[in-house]
């Protein structure tokens, strides 16, 4: 793709092509006067360390954006990449030892962790915001500490339910259900065809955590109240705990083992008729790399929706989110500011959002109306997944202790210990208080 | 001039005394070993030990707190669940592991054909990778996929899918079996290595003397391999007591926590949960059982008894 100035003027801060395409200048008139801009610094190079791509698009597109950018600065980097669960404990290690990326896609509330450690970059944030409609809420809350941007909500990456229409109709119901007590409806229905739902209660990051805390919020249960007083022991909680027990029943069998590809694996070989999951199961499908018939028609017969909606009356959903953070050890500020200023610019969000396929989605509301969410309708339940997600601990602050109680566990085995009967759903609710009460200090 | 020359003589000698004393050239020699254990295992195994009487953090070095995270500990039921855990998977996986990797010692010690190979053969699970086997297994185990649970329902056996990583108790087995896989060959080719240095001459003479197999075994063998079998299980038990990656891969210490062992539920509380004080202090927890099990060994292998076969 041949990367022309006039390109360069429209839709990054600029570059001034003419010295050298080292200098970083201002782009759209009418944010002119309040965009910074940001100069690399003599001889800098960047590291990127990312997850591992679910959708190829995603990494490829971002690697030619990133080619843009050191075609136009000079400025070589390196884009690395990791397991998506291993990003957290390596993004801890980085900010402890004070040496590794300096750029890094965190997840969930890893930022709040070591907010110490990371550079302010609210000049930026507040300049994108402006300019793109704004940040999400959910993403800005993970991405913020005490008023000022510790990183740049990058995405969130949409959970939706993945079912199989043929299935769904087979089990007598022409729609998918939009509530809690219709989706237990039809779950016993499809366990009775033989082709049952399955939701991971294992020690999943990302899908044992989506649907606890579904589970959880749906019924209008929290872990903390907004002063951050553990409440998870309460009435609503207790329905919800119920509520999953009555759902495990009608799962396959095997669930409280899950990892994350687990439901996916079992979706696509046609074991199961419902999992939760981001829109990654369906691209598989859809891409069928190996053109197995067998995956074709799995493909053709997959339908996506929001998980129903519980007795709270609207959508509440975790997702995960992920946030790009400058290292405050980087020797090269600017540079990782510039570069990621013509990352988040019109041109490459857009770009890189169509070409994730609708696993990431915008963390900026200018970006809603890329075409990737209505050019597929098995994108569309994925298109709001920024809009409507709650950041984890809610409604409690975000920090060392929501942080920590996610990444022990301690809701998911809340349910996974009531649902396999190895406590009540009082005992199991009574352990979850005690455990979280651990990290919030009682 | 005089004075000068004295002095002169004087450093020449406290130089020559340096580096001619025998006491000294030692020092000399064992230095470099030392910076090395010093920076590479004592300040390590120290920080360790510090930061678990600290509320250190990620990105927070923390503050000085004494026992109060062993005081969490203590009323943590999980922190309990994985001692059990982790005494429950040493002490079956070791013995499964002796006794099986003995087993095959003394199969490998007779005169089979393609004695080589199948010497070679028996290394493989101990040179694949552990992440590699572990993912092996993950399959062999998965609740929708398992080819145990496929091959048995083909053959009429059993009528649904075994549940081996979600049930408790299945879990538990299903880590051990693996970790007995992995661990069998290093038993096995050391306790090899050992019987091969019993002289022949003393199995002779007691066959001459009427002894049969068993009292072979028992009398000759078993004696003589002891130096050996207690060097090699210190190190089994060691390696078993802080496995980590078949966990991490198989299950991450799940469901609800019955196959978390200490060093897993050290790197999910100190490094993805962000609590390095915690997490030190768990791992410091397992140095009390470490240590038994060096000292069993340490003072096994002093034991001039043991060494020539006898008891206490």
């Amino acid at each position: 793709m041949k990367f022309t100035r006039r390109d360069l003027m429209r839709t990054t801060a600029g570059l001034a092509a003419g010295v050298a395409g080292s200098r970083l200048i201002g782009a759209t008139p009418a944010f002119a006067q309040s965009e910074p801009t940001y100069t690399p610094e003599a001889g800098a190079t960047l590291r990127v360390l990312r997850w591992s791509p679910f959708v190829q698009g995603d990494e490829d597109a971002w690697i030619a954006n990133t080619k843009k950018f050191t075609d136009a600065t000079g400025v070589q980097v390196r884009i690395d990449k990791e397991s998506w669960e291993d990003i957290r404990p390596k993004a801890a290690v980085a900010a402890n030892v004070g040496s590794g990326p300096d750029i890094m896609w965190v997840w969930f509330d890893d930022a709040h962790q070591y907010p110490d450690k990371l550079h302010d970059v609210t000049e930026l944030a507040d300049y994108l915001g402006n300019k793109y409609g704004g940040w999400y809420d959910g993403g800005k809350d993970y991405a913020t500490k005490d008023g000022k941007f510790i990183g740049l909500p990058l995405a969130a990456i949409g959970n939706a339910i993945v079912y199989r229409d043929s299935w769904v109709k087979q089990a007598g119901f022409s729609e998918f259900p939009k509530d809690t007590a219709g989706f237990l409806e039809l779950c016993k229905a499809l366990q009775k065809t033989g082709h049952p739902a399955g939701f991971t209660h294992g020690h999943g990051v990302g899908d044992g955590n989506n649907y606890a805390h579904w589970l959880l919020w749906s019924h209008g249960g929290r872990m903390v109240d907004d002063s951050g007083t553990v409440v998870i022991n309460s009435p609503e909680t207790l329905k919800s705990i119920q509520y999953a027990q009555e759902l495990y029943k009608t799962f396959i069998p095997g669930t409280e083992s899950w990892l994350d590809v687990n439901n996916n694996r079992a979706f696509l070989a046609g074991e199961l008729s419902v999992i939760a999951n981001g829109i990654s199961a369906y691209r598989t499908a859809q891409i069928n790399r190996d053109n197995d018939p067998k995956l074709t028609e799995i493909a053709k017969d997959i339908r996506t929706t929001n998980l129903p909606i519980g007795p709270v009356g609207k959508s509440v959903e975790l997702h995960q989110t992920t946030t790009a953070v400058v290292f405050d050890y980087t020797p090269y500020p600017n540079a990782a500011k510039a570069y990621l200023k013509f990352m988040f610019e019109q041109e490459q969000m857009a770009n890189w959002i169509e070409k994730s396929l609708g696993y990431c989605c915008q963390s900026l509301k200018a970006f809603a109306d890329n075409p990737v969410w209505t050019s597929d309708p098995i994108a569309a339940p994925y298109s709001k997944a920024s809009e409507t997600l709650r950041p984890n601990g809610y409604s409690g602050p975000l920090g060392y202790a929501s942080a920590a109680t996610m990444a022990d566990y301690v809701l998911v085995d809340m349910y996974a210990r009531a649902v396999t009967g190895q406590a009540t759903p009082e005992d199991a609710m009574a352990e979850a208080e005690k455990r979280a009460n651990r990290y919030y200090r009682v | 001039m005089a004075s000068t020359t004295a002095s002169t003589k004087g450093t020449s000698s406290r130089l020559a005394g340096l580096t001619e004393s025998r006491g000294w050239l030692s020092a000399w020699f064992m230095l470099p070993a030392a910076a090395l254990l010093l920076v590479f295992l004592t300040y390590p195994l120290g920080l360790g030990v510090w930061l678990g009487f600290t509320d250190a953090r990620i990105g927070r070095p923390g503050i000085f707190i004494g026992l109060e995270n062993y005081e969490y500990l203590w009323d943590d039921s999980v922190f309990w669940l994985s001692v059990f855990n982790t005494l429950l998977y040493t002490t079956v996986a070791s013995i499964l592991k002796f006794v099986l990797g003995l087993w095959l010692a003394l199969i490998l010690n007779e005169n089979l054909p393609l004695k080589s190979f199948f010497r070679a053969i028996v290394l493989l699970p101990w040179v694949v990778p552990t992440v590699l086997s572990a993912i092996a297994f993950w399959w062999i185990f998965d609740s929708q996929f398992s080819i145990i649970s496929w091959a048995l329902i083909e053959m009429g056996i059993i009528d649904q899918r075994i549940n081996f990583l979600g049930d408790p108790t299945n879990a538990r087995a299903s880590v051990i079996a693996a970790n007995v896989w992995r661990g069998i060959p290093f038993v096995a080719i050391t306790l090899l290595a050992g019987l091969q240095t019993i002289p022949q001459s003393l199995y002779e003479a007691a066959t001459l003397d009427g002894a049969g197999r068993w009292q072979l075994f028992r009398y000759v063998t078993l004696p003589l391999l002891t130096p050996i079998i207690a060097i090699t299980m210190t190190f089994s038990v060691l390696f078993t007591f802080t496995d980590f990656q078949l966990i991490y891969v198989l299950t991450r210490g799940g469901p609800v926590n019955a196959t978390h062992l200490m060093a897993t539920l050290s790197f999910q509380r100190g490094i993805s949960g962000g609590q390095l004080g915690e997490g030190a202090a768990i791992a410091v927890a397992m140095i009390p059982f470490l240590l038994s099990a060096i000292l069993f060994s340490y003072f096994g292998l002093q034991r001039r008894k043991w060494q020539q076969g006898g008891g206490d």
